[in-house]
C-alpha cells in the first residue's frame, strides 16, 4: 500500500502517531530468517502485535554496523540463498498489511543491483523508504536522482558525533524520518539507552521538521518508554531477531515476536 | 597524466573511485584524521620525526640488490630489486605503520587497533606500539591464526591483544569489519591503523604518503647504478599499498610502465583467486567504492591464494584508478608461478622472498620476457619470506615425515 499523492505510506503512519500523541514502533527483522517464507511470517506477526513501521533488512556479507546478534541470522539467511528479489518479496507480504514498509540495506547490493531497478522494484512492492546505514548523502547522487524519481523516502543516520553541521546537511537530505542512532556503537540490545541520544534529537529537531526515530540498543518496554519521551519513533532490531532465534520452532517465533511487539508497543504509548 | 599528483579530490576521490562509504558515526573521525593528517604533512617536526625513525629505527634507506642470476630467465632483463625485506619487521609494512603511530600519538589517542591478514601488519603496528606507548589490539580472522600461528606469538610477545575473528569467512576482510565495529564504539581513544591503502578517505591516500619513500628512494638508486630510469617497475598487490609506494614516484615519468601483480590464486577462471581488478568488477566495499570479487547481488565474495598477504577481495581505490586510466597495468599470477619464482629467487639469488613478493618476481618474469634483454626493470620485493616457510615447505615437501608430525 502505497501512499497517497506526495506523501508515502510512512509518512501517513507517523504523522498518524504523532496525532495519537504516541511515538511509532519500528521493528527490523532481516529478510530470509529462518527463510524468506519465515521471515515474512514473522513481520507481519510483528505487525499484528503493534508495529506501525517494518525495516525488511538485506543480508549483507559484511555488516559493519551490526552487532553478533543480528550478524547470526544474516549469516544463515545468506547460507541459504536469500537474495535481494526475495527482500522486495518479503516488502510486498508486509506492505499488504497496511505496514508502513522500508528496507534496511548496505549500499553495495543496492548499487550491485542497480540503483535505478532496486528503486523502482521496491516503490512497486510499495515500499515507502530506505534506510541506508554506510551511506553518507556525500556520497548519495544517484541515489537521491533515483528515489526522487520513485518518490522513496531516503533515510539517512545521524550520530552522537556529528557536528551541528553534518546533522543540518543529513537532515536537509533526508525524507520520511531522520534516524538517530543513540550510542557509538553496533546494534545490539543494552541494558541503558545513552542518555546523550535525547540531545542528538534535539540538535536534530533544531535542523528539521521531519519526525526523528532512535535505534541502537532498545529491547525492552521501559526503555521503549523512555525514547518515546523524546523521539518519534522507537527502533527495535537485535531485540526481535533474538527472539526468533532462541525460539525453538518456527511457530514459537511467530508467538514470541509478536509478544515483543505488543510489549514495545505498551511501551511507546507510555511516554 | 600529470594531474595524478594532486590525487585524490578533496573529498577523496579518485575519478570516481575512492571516497567515504561508512556510517555517519565514523565520519567525525576520518574528518579529525584527515585534518591531523593535512597538518603534519606540512610540518617539519612531524617530517623529522617520522625520517628519523625511518632511517634510524626501520632502517631506511632500504638498499637496491641487482640479481643478475635470476635475470637470466627473465629473457636476459637487467633486475633491481628494491630490497623492503631488509627493514625491521621484515617488509614495507613499517613505513606506514610508523607514520600513523606517529599521528596517533599527535592526535592525543592512547589505543591503536589493526586488522591482520598474514600477520605483517599486526607484527609491525605492535612493534610501533611497543616503541611509542601504546595499547595495541590487533583483529585477525580465526583461520588466519592458525594459518599464521607464529606471527601471533610475535604479536603477543610484542605486548599487543590479538582477537580471533570467528564470523563470516574468519579472514582478513572480517577482521576488518570487526576492527570497524570497535572503531565506531571507541573512536575517542582510538586510532585504527589500517594496514593497506585501501578504505575511506584519508586512508588511500596517507598510507601511500607514507609509502611513497619506497619510489623516491629506487628512482633516484636505479639513475645512480644504470644512468637511467628504469623500463618498467614491478610489484605485487593486495590492498595495494607496497605497489602504490614503489609507483607513485614514477607516475609522472611516461616511458616508464607500471606493473600491478595480483594473487591469481588456482587460475582467475577457476574462481579461486584474490585478482579484484582483473577478475572483479566495481562496487564498494570497506569504506570505497574500487574493483571487489562479488556476486550479482553485491555480496563480497571469498578470496583465495597462497599468500595470505594479498588474500583480499577488494583493492585501493587509487589502484583502480590507475587501472582505468590505463596508466598501470595489472595482470594475475597464479600460485604456482608465484611459488617457481619463490624457488628461483632463493637458488639463484640467496635471497627469501614472502610469497607476496614472489607474485611480482613472477611477473618480472613475464615482462623480462617481453621487454627483452636492454631492459632495466625495479621490482619491489616488499618482505622478507621467514613467515613463509610452513607453507613452503609443505609446497615444495621439504619437511621430513617425522618433522610434519611435531
Ligand atoms: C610482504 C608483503 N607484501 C605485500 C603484502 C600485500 O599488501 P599490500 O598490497 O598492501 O602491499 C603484504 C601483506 O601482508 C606483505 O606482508
Amino acid at each position: 500500500m502505497t501512499g497517497t499523492g506526495t506523501t508515502t505510506r510512512l509518512t501517513e503512519v507517523l504523522a498518524a502517531a504523532r496525532a495519537d500523541n504516541r511515538a511509532a514502533l519500528v521493528g527490523y527483522l532481516p529478510a530470509g530468517y529462518p527463510s524468506v517464507e519465515g521471515s515474512a511470517a514473522a513481520m507481519r506477526a510483528m505487525v499484528e502485535g503493534g508495529c506501525d513501521i517494518i525495516e525488511v533488512g538485506l543480508p549483507y556479507s559484511d555488516p559493519q554496523m551490526d552487532g553478533p546478534v543480528i550478524q547470526r541470522a544474516v549469516e544463515h539467511a545468506l547460507a541459504h540463498g536469500t537474495n535481494t528479489h526475495h527482500v522486495i518479496d518479503n516488502v510486498r507480504a508486509v506492505a499488504e498489511t497496511g505496514a508502513a514498509t522500508l528496507v534496511m540495506s548496505y549500499w553495495n547490493p543496492i548499487e550491485r543491483y542497480g540503483v535505478e531497478r532496486f528503486a523502482s522494484e521496491l516503490a512497486a512492492a510499495g515500499g515507502s523508504g530506505v534506510i541506508t546505514p554506510d551511506l553518507i548523502p556525500d556520497e548519495a547522487h544517484e541515489w537521491i536522482a533515483a528515489t526522487d524519481r520513485h518518490r522513496l523516502d531516503r533515510i539517512f543516520l545521524v550520530a552522537l558525533s556529528s557536528s551541528d553541521e553534518r546533522v543540518a546537511y543529513t537532515t536537509r537530505h533526508c525524507g520520511g524520518f531522520v534516524y538517530a542512532a543513540s550510542v557509538m556503537g553496533v546494534t545490539g540490545a543494552r541494558a541503558s539507552v545513552s542518555t546523550l541520544a535525547g540531545d542528538l534529537v534535539a540538535r536534530t529537531r533544531a535542523t528539521t521538521d521531519l519526525p526523528v526515530c532512535v535505534g541502537l540498543g532498545v529491547s525492552t518496554a521501559a526503555q521503549a518508554a523512555e525514547v518515546a519521551g523524546y523521539a518519534d519513533g522507537v527502533i527495535v532490531g537485535s531485540a526481535f531477531v533474538r527472539a526468533l532465534l532462541d525460539a525453538p520452532n518456527e511457530r514459537a517465533g511467530l508467538d514470541a515476536v509478536r509478544a515483543l511487539a505488543g510489549e514495545l508497543a505498551e511501551g511507546v504509548r507510555k511516554r | 597524466m600529470s594531474s595524478t599528483a594532486q590525487l585524490p579530490d578533496p573529498s577523496g576521490h579518485f575519478g570516481v573511485f575512492g571516497g567515504r562509504f561508512l556510517p555517519e558515526a565514523l565520519i567525525a573521525a576520518l574528518d579529525e584524521l584527515t585534518a591531523a593528517y593535512e597538518k603534519a604533512k606540512d610540518d617539519p617536526e612531524f617530517q623529522a620525526e617520522f625520517t628519523g625513525l625511518l632511517r634510524d629505527y626501520a632502517g631506511r634507506p632500504s638498499i637496491v640488490t641487482e640479481a643478475p642470476r635470476f635475470a637470466e630467465h627473465a629473457g636476459g632483463a637487467r633486475i633491481i630489486l628494491k630490497r623492503e625485506d631488509l627493514n625491521h619487521t621484515g617488509s614495507h609494512k613499517i613505513n606506514n605503520v610508523l607514520g600513523q603511530a606517529i599521528l596517533t600519538k599527535r592526535m592525543g589517542k592512547t589505543r591503536v587497533i589493526a586488522e591482520t591478514g598474514a600477520g605483517q601488519h599486526g607484527v609491525a603496528t605492535a612493534t610501533a606500539c611497543a616503541l611509542l606507548g601504546l595499547e595495541c589490539v590487533v583483529y585477525m580472522g580465526e583461520l588466519d591464526t592458525q594459518r599464521q600461528a607464529l606471527n601471533v606469538a610475535r604479536m603477543r610477545v610484542l605486548g599487543a591483544e590479538v582477537i580471533p575473528v570467528a564470523i563470516g569467512s574468519r579472514t582478513l576482510k572480517d577482521a576488518i569489519n570487526e576492527a570497524l565495529r570497535d572503531w565506531v564504539a571507541n573512536v575517542d581513544t582510538t586510532h585504527y591503523l589500517l594496514g593497506t591503502a585501501a578504505g575511506a578517505h584519508p586512508f588511500p591516500a596517507m598510507v601511500r604518503d607514507f609509502v611513497r619513500v619506497i619510489s623516491v628512494e629506487a628512482r633516484q638508486q636505479v639513475l645512480d647504478l644504470t644512468g637511467k630510469l628504469p623500463d618498467a617497475v614491478c610489484a605485487c598487490v593486495g590492498g595495494g599499498s607496497n605497489a602504490i609506494g614503489a609507483f607513485h614516484a614514477f607516475i609522472p615519468d611516461e616511458g616508464v610502465r607500471l606493473y600491478g601483480f595480483e594473487a591469481g590464486g588456482d587460475g582467475v577462471e577457476t574462481g579461486r583467486h584474490a585478482a579484484s581488478i582483473t577478475g572483479g568488477s566495481i562496487g564498494v566495499l570497506h569504506g570505497a567504492r574500487t574493483y571487489l570479487l562479488q556476486d550479482e547481488y553485491g555480496q563480497t565474495q571469498e578470496s583465495h591464494s597462497i599468500s595470505a598477504g594479498l588474500d583480499y577481495p577488494a583493492v585501493g581505490p587509487e589502484h583502480a584508478w590507475l587501472h582505468q586510466t590505463g596508466r598501470a597495468i595489472y595482470r594475475p599470477i597464479d600460485d604456482a608461478p608465484a611459488m617457481e619464482a619463490f624457488r628461483l629467487l632463493c637458488r639463484t639469488e640467496g635471497i627469501i622472498p614472502a610469497i607476496e613478493s614472489a607474485h611480482a618476481l613472477a611477473g618480472a618474469i613475464e615482462v623480462g620476457r617481453e621487454l627483452g634483454p636492454d631492459a632495466t626493470i625495479l621490482v619491489n620485493l616488499s618482505g622478507r619470506g621467514d613467515k613463509d616457510m610452513h607453507t613452503a615447505a609443505k609446497y615444495f615437501d621439504l619437511l621430513d615425515a617425522e618433522a610434519e608430525q611435531s
